[in-house]
C-alpha cells in the first residue's frame, strides 16, 4: 500500500484539490510547480542551510531517562521545541518562504491557531522582506498572546477574527478569503498538513526533515533506523506527518497519533475529529471532519489552540481509515498533567499540543527493550497562563 | 421536459434580472414568499442558497445570513419540503447555490433526484471543481436534466473558459471580480477590460455577471457586457430589518423597473 498521495493529491479516497474557481490560478500554479521547485538543487541548498543555520537544526533526539524509567522502556524525545521560534512550524515556513520568492510573490499571508505558525511566518517573513498578514480567531488570540505579541514585534499584521467559532478553523476561512481578494501579489502558507492539493504534500515533505534526522540519530544512538513506536500530536497534523515520513513504509514502526479529546470524546466538547468524524470537505480537501447529519463542521473543543480544529489532513484521514497508525486521544486533564511531569522529571516544559502526545505514554503497554520516539512539536512559553 | 434556464434565454437574452438570497434567512419559512414575490415583480431568474458553515467563497453579508438560516433551523431536507408545491404557481429558472459538503452528506444522487422531482433546474457549487464535476458527476446531472453552472474569474485563462464553455448548459457565470461575493460600488476599468476580453472570445454559452452587482447602475454597466446580471448581498441586505419580507422584496425590485 502506498500512503503517500498520488499526483492529483489523493490519499486512497482523501485529499484532492476542492476549491472554488476565484482559487484556480494560484492552486494550479503551485500544483504544476511545486516538487520541481522544491526538487530543484538551489532550492535543497538554500533550504538546507537555512534549516541548519537559522532554525538550529537537527534538532536533538534526547534519551530520557526518567521516562525511560517510570514507563520501563526506552523513550526519546525529538526536541523539535528548542528549534528558532518553538516549535516544528518554521521548518515548513522556510520551505514556503523560499517557494514564494520563486513565483514572485510580494504579500504572504496566513493562518495560525497556537500562534506557533504565525510566529513562524511572520519570522521567514521578516529575514525576507516580505508583508505578513496573520488570521487569528479571537479566542486564540486571548489565549496565546505571548505569541501575538511575537508577531507584532516582528513586523506582521495579526487580524483577529471574529467569525464562528473564532479558533483555527475560522482563521483559515478567513486567510483563503483574503486569498480570493488578492489573487496576484499573493502567497498563502498554510500552517499544516490540510487545505487543497498540493498543500498536504507539500508541508509534509518540509516537515519530513524530523523523521529524516531520527533515522539517522538512532542509528548513531541505537545502531538501528528504526525505532518501535513514532508518537506525535495531530492538530491538522503537520508534525505528525514529519515524523512518520521516513516510516511510513515501514510495517515494523507502530505510528501512533494522538487527538484532542478535550474534555473527553463523548462530552460535544472534543476535538478527537477521527472518533467524532465523517468523510467530508472542508478547506479544500476531502478528509474525516467533524460534522451534523447535514453537513454542518461542527466547532471543535480543546484547551490547545493547536489542536482545536474540526478535520485532519488528508495524509492521516487514510492512515486512520487504513489502520496504518493507530489513533489515540488525550483529554485536557491528561494534557496538562504530562506537560507537568515532563517538566518536572526532565526540565522541559512542553507546548500544551507536545503534552498531548507525552499523555499517550499511559496508554501504551510498552515492552523493556522498546524504542519509542516521542515528537516534542513545541515549547510550552505560549502556554504559562494556561499551565499556572 | 426542456430546461427553463434554456428557454429563459431563448425568450429573453437581455438585461436578465437574477437574485440570490439564502433560503431561511431572514426567517427560516420566508423561502417561498420571497421567491413568489421576485417572480411577481420581474425577477427572470432566482438563485436559492443553501447555508453553510463555513462559506469561504462568501463575505461579511452572505456570511452572516448563513449563520442566521442555520441557526433558524436550515437544512437541505428543510429546502426541499419548503420547495415541495413550487411549481404550482411559479414558472421562473430555479437554482440551488451552495458549498459541496452538505450536498455530499445528502447524497448526490438523491440530491439531484430530488432536484428534478421538485423542478429544480440548475446548481451553483462554488468548491466543486470543474474536473472533480467531469469525471465524478457530470453523467448523474445529465440524468436529472439539472444544470450546473460554473463561475469564471478575472484570472481565468482563456484555454480554461473555452473548455468551461464547451461544459456549460444554463449560462456561464461571470465573477465580476477577483473577489469574494459582496457589494464594491462602481465597476473599475479593470474589470471593464475583463468584461471586454470574454465579451471578444464569442463564446457559444450565455454569461451572467455576479458578484458586486448592487444597484441599477450597476447591473445596467455589468449588462453592456453580458446577457444579464446577479445581484446578491445587496438584495439580502435590503431584506434585512424592519418591515414585512414581502414589502422588503417589492421596494427593492421597484428600482429596477
Ligand atoms: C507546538 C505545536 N504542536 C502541534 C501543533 C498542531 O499542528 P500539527 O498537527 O499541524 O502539527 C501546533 C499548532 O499550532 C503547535 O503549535
Amino acid at each position: 500500500m502506498n500512503y503517500q498521495s498520488d499526483d492529483k493529491g489523493y490519499y486512497g479516497m482523501f485529499g484532492g484539490a476542492f476549491i472554488p474557481e476565484m482559487m484556480h490560478q494560484n492552486i494550479d500554479q503551485l500544483q504544476n510547480s511545486y516538487i520541481d521547485i522544491i526538487e530543484s538543487k538551489s532550492f535543497k541548498d538554500e533550504f538546507k542551510l537555512l534549516l541548519q543555520d537559522y532554525a538550529g537544526r537537527p534538532s536533538p533526539l534526547y534519551y530520557s531517562d526518567r521516562l525511560s524509567d517510570h514507563y520501563k522502556t526506552h523513550i526519546y524525545l525529538k526536541r523539535e521545541d528548542l528549534n528558532h521560534t518553538g516549535s516544528h512550524k518554521i521548518n515548513n515556513t522556510i520551505g514556503q518562504i523560499l517557494l514564494a520568492k520563486r513565483l514572485g510573490k510580494t504579500r504572504i499571508i496566513a493562518e495560525t491557531g497556537a500562534g506557533q505558525h504565525g510566529v513562524a511566518t511572520a519570522t521567514v517573513c521578516a529575514r525576507a522582506g516580505l508583508e505578513c498578514i496573520v488570521y487569528m480567531g479571537a479566542v486564540d488570540v486571548a489565549r496565546q498572546s505571548p505569541n501575538v505579541e511575537k508577531m507584532k514585534m516582528l513586523g506582521a499584521e495579526v487580524r483577529a477574527v471574529q467569525s464562528g467559532s473564532k479558533t483555527l478553523k475560522d482563521a483559515t476561512n478567513e486567510a483563503i478569503r483574503d486569498w480570493i481578494n488578492n489573487p496576484v501579489d499573493t502567497h498563502y502558507i498554510i500552517g499544516s498538513v490540510v487545505g487543497p492539493h498540493p498543500y498536504p504534500d507539500m508541508v509534509a515533505r518540509f516537515q519530513s526533515v524530523i523523521s529524516e534526522e531520527i533515522r539517522i540519530q538512532l542509528k548513531l544512538k541505537v545502531g538501528r533506523e528504526t525505532p518501535d513506536y513514532v508518537i506525535a500530536c495531530v492538530g491538522g497534523g503537520s508534525n505528525a506527518a514529519g515524523s512518520f515520513y521516513h516510516f511510513l513504509h515501514e510495517p515494523s514502526v507502530k505510528l501512533i497519533a494522538v487527538e484532542a479529546a478535550g474534555l473527553g470524546v463523548e462530552t460535544g466538547e472534543s476535538a478527537a475529529t477521527t472518533q467524532l468524524g465523517k468523510p467530508g470537505i472542508l478547506h479544500g480537501s476531502r478528509s474525516l471532519l467533524m460534522q451534523t447529519a447535514d453537513g454542518q463542521v461542527i466547532e471543535p473543543y480543546s484547551i490547545s489552540a493547536g489542536l482545536d480544529y474540526p478535520g485532519i489532513g488528508p495524509m492521516h484521514a487514510n492512515l486512520f481509515t487504513t489502520q496504518r497508525a493507530q489513533f489515540l486521544n488525550a483529554t485536557d486533564t491528561e494534557a496538562l498533567e504530562a506537560a507537568l511531569y515532563l517538566s518536572q522529571k526532565e526540565g522541559i516544559i512542553p507546548a500544551l499540543e507536545s503534552a498531548h502526545a507525552l499523555a499517550a505514554l499511559n496508554k501504551i503497554e510498552f515492552k523493556p527493550d522498546d524504542i519509542v520516539v516521542v515528537n516534542v512539536s513545541g515549547r510550552g512559553d505560549k502556554d504559562m497562563e494556561t499551565f499556572l | 421536459m426542456e430546461n427553463r434556464i434554456t428557454k429563459l434565454f431563448t425568450k429573453k437574452d437581455k438585461e436578465i434580472l437574477s437574485l440570490y438570497f439564502t433560503a431561511g434567512y431572514p426567517e427560516l419559512n420566508d423561502t417561498e414568499t420571497i421567491i413568489s414575490t421576485l417572480e411577481k415583480h420581474g425577477a427572470d431568474l432566482i438563485e436559492v442558497g443553501m447555508p453553510f458553515s463555513d462559506p469561504v467563497a462568501d463575505g461579511v453579508v452572505i456570511q452572516k445570513s448563513s449563520e442566521i438560516a442555520l441557526d433558524n433551523g436550515m437544512t437541505i431536507h428543510l429546502l426541499f419540503e419548503q420547495l415541495k408545491e413550487i411549481r404550482k404557481h411559479v414558472s421562473v429558472p430555479l437554482i440551488l447555490m451552495g458549498y459541496l459538503n452538505p450536498v455530499m452528506q445528502f447524497g448526490i444522487e438523491n440530491f439531484c433526484k430530488k432536484c428534478s422531482e421538485i423542478g429544480i433546474d440548475g446548481t451553483i457549487i462554488p468548491d466543486l471543481p470543474l474536473e472533480v464535476y467531469e469525471s465524478e458527476y457530470k453523467t448523474i446531472f445529465e440524468t436529472y436534466s439539472l444544470s450546473n453552472i460554473f463561475l469564471i474569474t478575472t484570472q481565468t485563462s482563456d484555454d480554461r473558459i473555452r473548455k468551461i464553455d464547451g461544459l456549460s448548459s444554463g449560462f456561464i457565470y461571470m465573477v465580476s471580480s477577483s473577489s469574494t461575493t459582496g457589494a464594491k460600488g462602481a465597476v473599475d476599468q479593470e474589470q471593464l477590460a475583463y468584461f471586454e476580453r470574454i465579451s471578444k472570445m464569442e463564446l457559444r454559452s450565455k454569461r451572467l455577471i455576479g458578484f458586486g452587482i448592487s444597484d441599477k447602475h450597476t447591473f445596467q454597466r455589468a449588462c453592456g457586457y453580458s446577457n444579464g446580471a446577479i445581484i446578491g448581498s445587496a438584495f439580502i441586505s435590503s431584506i434585512t430589518g424592519v418591515g414585512t419580507v414581502t414589502e422588503k422584496v417589492i421596494q427593492f425590485m421597484k428600482k429596477f423597473d
